[in-house]
């Protein structure tokens, strides 16, 4: 493998210069104690990260001698650079926001640091039992945490009370697909309001995460124990169908082009009767304060399984081609840590702060005030969340709206262009289904 | 500087050595050197490097070393049903948004060539489109434009019957078409308006003369002086288009399904969605050699036109 000794050659030449030059200057100035580091930081720029850097100040304050760098990215972007980095050892990062699907993956690869043997065992100050339990389990590999939550989300059902209620429905707190699907085409007003609004965007983040937690709970999966791909099995082409139809029929018009972004629009601004998509949504909501007196919560609807939702979590962690490990470590527990969370609640309102992460935040007073209409689903939303066992068969992964594998970013990229493709029309499930199933046969040969 | 250059042509025999020659010639290339050696260094080096990825099995994702795997990565180029999807994709937007963006830009050319009043604010409007930034452009005509709740272009067509087209998901590539369109006919637009500026009036009026009326003298006497500023406007809105990647990404990121994933979107996926390093080298390299095909055409038709502009 030459390319990456050679670039290794030369990134440890560059790096030797560049600490030389370092260390020259220290020797200039006198040598203090404490030396000056600079943390690069990788985000992605979502509202509760940019919230983080207005904040870096108080930070900086309380360690002098640190700076933190942010190179704030949208998320596919983001991936994208990291991933390059770190795979070839280029040293660009001391932190990274990752999140659940690439932490066990990177942690194998032997990429990241072990942040419980590392740090954690010896900070007594960072308290990881207070992690919530499905996320920290989530960031973990072989017992110690990889990564550390910044915020976690499941997924769950919003719905404008007042329309329901003038259209005489009356929403459970655990409803089913099929309810969910028998409202949905009595609240529809074409031209209006949609009845439910679902993701179709491609993308394995975007129609992927909500269709893939419709496919879990009618039974169907993406593998079996052998690692024969699922998607043409009659239970997943049940979900897909049923996915396919119910947005074709009473969902908003042009799906296909639909993320999580347009949704959020479309939903404040009274385009949808139901929407069902990520616990997050909860805070944007709760800005507008005429929607959100008129929604409701209820949690992820369901068929044959017992809860539905997924779990996602963007995440820090440490990689270990960082040179400032120990200032790196300082930041990641600083933005993980309960003061920060407080922090948060001062500047911003207690109702921006992050959630899904520690299970201090719910018993928090001012945050049990502020957001009381969706702590508690969202807390037992994650709560509830098995990652080990979200399919009704057993599968050979790990993982609820993605498969834990790495070939799963561009495989679910292939299949969500399938399905944003059956969402539009201008292909069937079935055809969608197939070439999916033929995309996912040599990704399922390649774990043996 | 003459006498130099008959001397240095006088040495050049065959007999003589070619010594002193040679050594002229690369004093007089001297003062071109840094630029020459900073185009290798920035189009040249990452070619090789590129071509050497391209038999390189490398994937980012696996923890795998790289290893050399001869013409596998070509092999799959070829026999991929995504990339000759991609290639058909790439030349359908190409032709479609070049032929009409031409038509209307002889129209709007031959109508900003009468002098009427507010010719300039009209020039100046036309023009608009091609300065604004293509990722804006493309997002504005995703979001106000063809979204299928508040896009204009709904609210345009309500009164003849048209309701709630999801324009993007039900005519994704005439979408994108239809923005390429709207961004490239003011490029064309300024060539063509260019070659009618330059039109000889002497030929026309004498034309007139003849008993020519206003669609004799487009057909007989304009369009062929037009012609080879239409080839060349053709050949260049052909160029900059395949190579369109902006709206594709922010509109439809090649969906739905892939119906309008095309070449460089395509190339895209596969680097930094896939982070297949090697595969998506190897579809560089075979791109890059059929738009080489291409440009030398575009580059001969370039030169026909200056042969035209001197004959004149």
């Amino acid at each position: 493998m030459k390319i990456s000794t050679s670039r290794g050659t030369l990134l440890a030449a560059v790096v030797a210069a560049v600490s030389l030059g370092a260390a020259a200057c220290g020797g200039g100035a006198g040598g203090g104690g404490n030396s000056a580091h600079t943390v690069t930081v990788a985000v992605v720029a979502n509202p509760d990260m940019q919230q983080m850097e207005q904040l870096i100040g108080t930070f900086e304050k309380q360690n002098p001698g640190i700076t933190v760098k942010f190179d704030t990215l949208p998320e596919d972007q983001e991936r994208a650079e990291i991933q390059k980095d770190i795979a070839t050892n280029g040293g660009l990062y001391d932190v990274v926001m990752i999140s659940n699907y690439e932490t066990p993956i990177w942690a194998k690869n032997g990429w990241l640091d072990n942040l419980s043997s590392k740090f954690i065992a010896s900070d007594s100050s960072y308290d990881a039992s207070d992690l919530l339990p499905p996320v920290a389990k989530s960031l973990s590999y072989r017992g110690g945490l990889y990564s550390v939550p910044f915020y976690g989300e499941s997924s769950m059902l919003y719905y404008r009370k007042s329309m329901l209620q003038a259209a005489g429905i009356t929403m459970p707190a655990h409803p089913t697909w099929t309810q969910v699907a028998a409202d949905a085409a009595k609240l529809n007003k074409p031209g209006k309001v949609a009845g439910i609004c679902l993701r179709g965007e491609n993308g394995w983040g975007e129609n992927l995460a909500t269709l893939d937690t419709v496919i879990n709970t009618f039974g169907g999966s993406w593998y079996n124990m052998s690692w024969q791909p699922q998607l043409t099995s009659p239970a997943t082409e049940k979900a897909v169908n049923f996915y396919v139809n119910l947005v074709r029929k009473d969902g908003e018009p042009g799906a296909s082009s639909d993320g999580f972004t347009e949704l959020l629009t479309l939903y404040t601004q009274s385009k949808c009767a139901m929407w069902y998509d990520s616990t997050v949504a909860a805070s944007s909501i709760a800005a507008d304060k005429s929607v959100f007196n008129d929604t409701g919560y209820a949690f992820a609807p369901v068929d044959k399984t017992k809860a539905s939702g997924w779990l996602y979590t963007w995440s820090l962690g440490v990689p270990k081609d960082s040179a400032n490990q120990s200032a790196a470590w300082k930041f990641v527990s600083w933005a993980t840590s309960k003061p920060y969370l407080r922090l948060v609640g001062k500047k911003f309102g207690w109702a921006a702060v992050p959630p899904g992460s520690r299970t201090s935040t719910y018993s928090l007073p001012q945050y049990q005030k502020a957001a009381s209409a969706f702590a508690g689903i969202t807390l037992q939303s994650i709560d509830s969340v098995n990652q080990a066992a979200a399919t009704a068969p057993k599968v050979p992964y790990v993982g609820i709206q993605f498969v834990d594998i790495p070939q799963f970013e561009n495989l679910g990229d292939e299949v969500s262009n399938q399905i944003a493709g059956a969402i539009a029309g201008s292909e069937s499930v079935s055809a969608a289904l197939s070439a999916s199933q033929n995309d996912a046969a040599p990704v399922g040969q390649q774990q043996h | 500087m003459a006498v130099l250059e008959r001397a240095a042509r006088r040495v050049h025999t065959p007999a003589a050595p070619a010594g002193p020659t040679a050594r002229q010639r690369w004093l007089r290339r001297l003062p071109l050197l840094p630029a020459l050696i900073y185009m290798v260094v920035v189009t040249q080096i990452p070619f090789l490097f590129t071509l050497w990825y391209s038999f390189q099995n490398w994937n980012l994702l696996s923890n795998a070393r790289a290893h050399f795997t001869g013409f596998s990565n070509y092999s799959s180029v070829f026999t991929n049903a995504n990339y000759r999807s991609s290639l058909l994709v790439s030349v359908e937007m190409t032709a479609t948004a070049v032929i009409i963006s031409m038509i209307l830009a002889v129209a709007l050319a031959l109508l900003l060539n009468q002098k009427v009043l507010g010719r300039g604010v009209a020039r100046t409007l036309l023009i608009t489109p091609f300065l604004v930034m293509p990722v804006a452009s493309a997002l504005l005509w995703k979001t106000t434009m063809l979204d299928p709740t508040y896009g204009l272009v709904n609210w345009l067509l309500s009164p003849f019957g048209v309701h709630h087209v999801a324009w993007l998901s039900v005519h994704p590539l005439g979408s994108i078409i239809i923005v390429l369109i709207w961004r490239w006919t003011p490029f064309m637009t300024l060539i063509v308006l260019a070659g009618l500026q330059s039109q000889p009036l002497d030929v026309v009026e004498a034309a007139r003369v003849d008993g020519a009326g206003p669609l004799g003298v487009f057909r007989h006497v304009t369009f062929p002086l037009l012609r080879p500023y239409v080839e060349l406007g053709v050949l260049l809105g052909s160029i900059y288009i395949v190579n369109t990647f902006d709206e594709v990404y922010s509109m439809t990121s090649g969906g739905p399904g892939n119906i309008t994933t095309n070449l460089p979107y395509y190339l895209y996926e596969q680097a930094f969605q896939a982070y297949n390093v090697g595969g998506a080298a190897a579809l560089g390299v075979v791109t890059v050699i059929l738009t080489m095909i291409v440009a030398s055409f575009a580059l001969r038709m370039i030169a026909s036109v200056f042969r035209f502009e001197e004959a004149k």
